[in-house]
């Protein structure tokens, strides 16, 4: 058993993942980026633990500049902006992630058909993903939010369904190219079988743009979802999120005279887009196989 | 050699690859709404057989074909009209099982050696992966069993655990190599597997080639353009011109007795190491290789041919032996006159 590690140990010398990993801690700022995002995750996860007062209940004064007994102060109806900006976060990091991994999964799949296959069904994916593409998506939320109840569900089912042409794009593409590499040409002719190519010659190589859009995508669908709830169509009251916080700071008062109505909810939107985006940067660079670093 | 004589069995007769009138037509799409203008004829009307154990060097100028016959032989694509013969099968009856069988016996050797290895992956996938897919070899003995094939390539164990931007270019094509062998195949494509490399690297992938083909009683295909590399290590030679055979026979014969002015063309191209020769004059061939899509009427080669007559753009030449039972045949009209003349 000694001798059998001993041999696997000298074949593989550093795994792929830790050669990504190692690169990646040197790109100072995605580190940086991915603390404050695993911090800022763990508050979001943790908020019942951490929050102070319960979000939605009405717990002093209305405006209440911060205070040691409210953190951020309170809102215009005298809830606590801390807590609610603790849950407005959850809610928010929920919709971008969910609306990215529907994006993500779509994209993908009609990305590699498309691409692989070519001819029709390449053809009728490709119109189908033009004609997503050059439509408005607010109207297509307004008029999905006059169908359905608009809320948080409806928002990333409607942001995942957006999002998708951006990727199947970019993986069709990338299949495209990869499809006539030498190396998927002599997996055919060894007789591999259609998913050991799809799944394990082609798509291991386009993971690394997929994940660095993908990041993109994140961020966008964030901002996507704080605009959406900003017009009143994402999000609804009571829940708090980073968007309809936003939206009860409309007046000019509270801009000039209550910036903890609107600084806090704003900053972190700001922090959260700009660290998934060094991440997606940094990914970029690492997953790189053809670098020596 | 002692591989061959196990086999002896399926037939001698029987050729392990013949090909009967191949063609390759790719379609050219144009106008506003898409349709088909044309066609360009990469294969146009080619056969030819290989015996088992044998390697048939196939040269010619670039987009002459040669490539496309290599790629329909291993079933990359599929001839748009013609038969391809394993064994005596016709390839394209064979479906399901059998294929997937006969499949690892057809391997193919590629040009770049820099895009026909995953990247991804390191060399025990790449080379274990289709091994383990077609359960030539198991869990257990898989790393040995590569061990093997990577010693006869010439490549240490350590190189298993590595990356394909590791190596060099004479490297990577080994272990392109050891992939086509690692599926035990009868017949590998090589298709001009050492023009991407340094040409000190060129004589070693040869040599290679050279001692494994006779080591396991391989038979190849070898495609390429340099008449030296392609007449080292073949028994026969076949010469293609704008998608048909010239001239195919012994690689000795055709080196020896060139008789299509191609031919001959092509030989005297090749650059003789020897100041003293400097001035000796060359006869090299002027003009453009013609268009594959409006090939010249009659003989292809006739526009640049320097012995050209009237029948040469009338009547299409078919390939035709000098004398009989030489196994030596052309596809020239003006030859086979001047040989009928000097020997009546």
């Amino acid at each position: 058993m000694k001798q059998r590690n001993l041999v696997k140990k000298d074949i593989v010398s550093e795994s792929y993942f830790q050669t990504v990993f190692r690169r990646f801690r040197q790109h100072r700022l995605a580190a940086v980026s991915l603390v404050i995002l695993i911090v800022l995750g763990a508050a979001a996860l943790l908020a019942p633990v951490i929050a102070p007062y319960d979000p939605n209940e009405i717990v002093g004064g209305f405006s209440n500049a911060p205070s040691r007994e409210f953190w951020l102060g309170t809102d215009q109806i005298g809830r606590d902006v801390f807590s609610r900006l603790l849950y407005a976060m959850r809610v928010s990091l929920l919709v971008g992630i969910l609306a990215t991994l529907i994006s993500t999964a779509v994209g993908v799949v009609l990305g590699l058909i498309a691409g692989y296959f070519g001819k029709a069904a390449d053809m009728i994916i490709m119109r189908f993903t033009d004609m997503v593409m050059s439509f408005p998506y607010i109207l297509l939320v307004l008029v999905a939010a006059s169908i359905f109840r608009p809320g948080m569900w409806s928002i990333i089912l409607i942001l995942g369904f957006v999002d998708w042409p951006g990727i199947a794009r970019l993986v069709r593409g990338n299949v495209l190219s990869l499809r006539e590499t030498n190396f998927v040409k002599g997996n055919i002719v060894a007789g591999m079988p259609l998913r050991h190519i799809l799944f394990s010659e082609i798509l291991p190589n386009t993971v690394a743009p997929i994940l660095v859009y993908a990041t993109s995508v994140l961020a966008l669908s964030m901002l996507d979802e704080a605009a959406l709830s900003f017009l009143g169509m994402g999000v609804q009251p009571p829940t708090a999120s980073l968007g309809n916080m936003l939206n009860g700071a409309q007046s000019l008062t509270v801009l000039t005279k209550q910036p903890w109505l609107w600084l806090p909810p704003g900053l972190l939107i700001v922090v959260l887009v700009m660290a998934i985006n060094f991440i997606g940067d940094a990914l970029r660079d690492a997953l790189d196989p053809n670098s020596r670093r | 050699m002692y591989c061959n004589e196990g086999r002896e069995n399926t037939g001698v007769s029987v050729p392990l690859i013949k090909v009967e009138s191949m063609k390759k037509y790719y379609p050219i799409k144009g106008g506003i709404l898409t349709h088909t203008t044309g066609y360009v004829k990469a294969v146009d009307g080619v056969d030819f057989s290989i015996m088992e154990g044998e390697t048939l060097g196939l040269v010619g100028e670039s987009g002459c074909g040669k490539s496309t016959i290599g790629r329909q032989l291993v079933g990359l694509e599929h001839p748009t009209e013609g038969r391809i013969y394993y064994e005596g099968k016709d390839l394209s009856l064979i479906k399901g099982d059998e294929m997937n069988k006969i499949r690892t016996q057809l391997q193919m050797v590629f040009q770049d050696p820099y895009s026909s290895l995953n990247p991804r992956k390191h060399i025990f996938e790449i080379l274990s992966q289709p091994m383990l897919y077609h359960k030539i070899s198991s869990r257990k003995t898989v790393e040995k069993d590569i061990v093997k094939i990577l010693d006869m390539v010439g490549l240490p164990r350590s190189v298993l655990g590595r990356y394909p931007h590791e190596f060099s270019g004479g490297q990577r094509q080994r272990i392109g190599i050891a992939k086509a062998l690692s599926l035990n195949p009868r017949f590998i494509v090589c298709d001009e597997p050492v023009s991407a490399l340094d040409v000190s690297i060129q004589a070693q992938i040869l040599n290679l080639l050279k001692s494994l083909q006779k080591e396991l009683g391989l038979t190849l295909l070898f495609v390429g353009h340099g008449l030296g590399a392609v007449n080292y290590v073949s028994d026969r030679i076949a010469v293609m011109y704008l998608g048909k055979i010239v001239e195919i026979g012994q690689a000795k014969e055709i080196f020896a007795n060139p008789v299509h002015p191609y031919t001959k063309a092509l030989l005297n191209a090749v650059p003789i190491p020897d100041p003293k020769e400097k001035n000796k004059e060359h006869q090299l061939l002027s003009g453009e290789i013609g268009s594959s899509v409006n090939p010249p009427k009659g003989c292809r080669f006739h526009p640049r041919c320097p012995y050209a007559a009237e029948i040469c753009s009338q009547k299409e030449p078919g390939l035709l032996e000098t004398f009989a039972g030489s196994g030596h045949y052309v596809a020239c009209p003006i030859v086979r006159a001047d040989k009928e003349e000097i020997n009546g």
